[in-house]
């Protein structure tokens, strides 16, 4: 199979894989059946550490939250989970139904006019929004205002390049800024005054891109109230597990006039010949195989099951249900926080900004935080020096539902001795 | 319309003194299909001659509009952002697109209405 392949050894097949990755020898005897060789396997595979959810106080973009069990129910159907974005679209009404469901809950979700079928995360979609404010201003800067994902903000320098794009940080939008791109809450979890970085764009004739978390807009003002242009997010909280850092979902919804520079599929409703209402694509002219150089973007796909996933979780746990996690998420990061600050040399690394369920917090040494809390099985916070260098000794934790008020005491009692 | 001069990218232009009217043609109109949105620059900006300053989307395809000759942007058809249909109702009348005041000398590539009637029937 190697010389079929055109590779001379098994080393050679796994070189993109980091050696310290790899595992040297897997001390597996010769001649094991099937069962024995699962069982084998089993046993080393016990000796994998994997951090409980409820014990697991990392966020940072990807978090662990509640998935119920309807979620994987209605993706795990045939029709779905086996379906590629059909290339005769109109024959799949389901597939294109359910794709129309998820851009109007992400629509109703950030108080927007129209939403996409969905891309690929949250770093894609901030650079698939910047695209739109560069086409819709013709103006070549994006301005990065506070603490955004940084890896998004390299997604987005990455994107940038090929299209003259330079992507400036600061709070001072100018004549040449296309965008300016906020994250509320931010990075660190703080809020952010998301109307008036609106209003510094507006002022200079940028649009303002909002990239928010899903669950925040429960009982956050959404983008479109206070006047945001585009809305862009990561998905992931929405029935979506961590998975090693995908397949998630991001999303993006804007105001209905910049519809034309909206990338990737969009699905309308329409009606038959004998007046049954259908679901089609919509808008196929700003999409790159008709447009082609000239279009915003060249995405042509989604993540129609991610996706699929978010809309059976939004709808499954309903408004009422997203603001009674995003609540709980929020009170216990707050109790969490008011404990932790109490320890001797521990501080709020940012004591007058608010935050909704994650929060940047001073310690005396992260690494020794960390490791400590490692050996209690717990997953501590995220060390925010590795990408800001005013952030030395900062580790940024979250909440959610799924950490008990046990695994809180837990924590506290783990770092305090 | 004895005056009305035509660019191989298929738009018309009609000239008044140092003032130009632009549309897209009715041989355009008809390759295009039903007209469903146009993408329009804003009045005061200046255009160079077969400069893209626009789109024009129909049913079946998204073509770029390309000025005819240079000049500044005087007005744009307002009416098309609510019936773009107009265009392949009434292209040469209604159906305009832009007017333009002259900047430049109109090219000698134009062609008359006898010029672009062989150019559309041979593509030469």
């Amino acid at each position: 199979m190697l010389a079929a392949i055109g590779v001379d050894s098994m080393e050679g097949l796994l070189v993109d894989i980091p050696e310290s990755l790899r595992i040297p020898r897997l001390e597996l005897p010769n001649g094991l059946s099937e069962f024995e060789t699962m069982a084998q396997i089993a046993s080393l595979a016990a000796r994998n550490r994997a951090y409980p959810d409820r014990l697991t106080f990392r966020g940072g973009g990807v978090y662990r939250r509640f998935i119920p069990a309807a979620v994987a129910a209605v993706t795990s159907k045939p029709e779905f989970y086996t379906a590629y974005t059909p290339y005769q679209p109109e024959a799949s009404q389901g597939t294109l139904q359910a794709i129309y469901e998820f851009q109007t809950l992400i629509a109703e979700l950030t108080a927007l006019d129209v939403a996409n079928a969905s891309l690929y995360d949250g770093a894609t979609a901030v650079a698939e929004a910047a695209m739109m404010a560069h086409v819709h201003t013709g103006r070549n800067e994006v301005l990065v205002a506070g603490y955004l994902h940084p890896e998004y903000v390299e997604v987005l320098r990455g994107f940038g390049e090929g299209r003259g794009i330079k992507v400036k940080k600061g709070f001072e939008p100018t004549a040449k800024t296309a965008a300016v791109v906020f994250q509320q809450p931010d990075f660190l979890g703080l809020l952010v005054d998301a109307p008036d970085l609106t209003r510094r764009a507006h002022d200079v004739g940028a649009l303002a891109i909002a990239c928010v978390d899903p669950i925040s807009l429960a009982i956050l003002a959404p983008p479109g109230q206070y006047g945001a242009d585009i809305a862009v997010g990561e998905g992931q909280q929405l029935g979506l597990s961590p998975s090693y850092g995908g397949p998630h979902v991001g999303f993006v919804a804007c105001r209905k006039d910049l519809v034309r520079r909206l990338p990737g599929r969009l699905i309308g409703t329409s009606h038959d010949a004998e007046g049954r209402r259908g679901f089609v694509l919509t808008l196929t002219a700003r999409e790159q195989h008709i447009r082609r150089e000239k279009a915003t973007s060249n995405i042509c796909t989604n993540h129609s099951l991610c996706a699929l996933a978010a809309s059976v979780y939004m709808t499954y746990m309903g408004a009422e249900g997203m603001r009674h996690i995003a609540e709980v998420s929020f009170k216990r990061a707050h109790a969490l926080a008011d404990r932790l600050a109490r320890l001797p040399g521990w501080e709020l690394a940012f004591p007058d900004r608010q935050f909704l369920n994650e929060f940047p917090i001073r310690v005396p040494k992260a690494a020794v935080v960390n490791r400590k809390l490692a050996r209690k099985g717990i997953l501590g916070g995220l060390d925010v020096h590795r990408w800001f260098r005013e952030l030395n000794g900062v580790l940024t934790f979250t909440c959610t539902e799924v950490n008990d008020p046990g695994a809180l005491d837990e924590l506290v009692e783990a770092v305090s001795r | 319309m004895a005056g009305r001069l035509y660019t191989k990218s298929h738009e018309w232009l009609t000239v008044e003194g140092k003032s130009a009217t632009v549309g897209i043609t009715d041989f355009a109109q008809s390759q295009l299909g039903d007209v469903v949105f146009l993408e329009l620059p804003n009045p005061g900006r200046k255009l160079e001659a077969n400069e893209s300053f626009g789109v024009v989307e129909s049913v079946k395809a998204a073509s770029d509009l390309y000025a005819p000759v240079s000049g500044r942007v005087a007005a744009v058809n307002d009416k098309l952002a609510g019936k773009p249909e107009l265009i392949n109702s009434d292209p040469y009348g209604d159906g305009w697109i832009l007017k333009l005041d002259l900047t430049g000398e109109l090219s000698k590539e134009l062609m008359d209405e006898d010029a672009y009637k062989k150019f559309t029937e041979t593509g030469a």
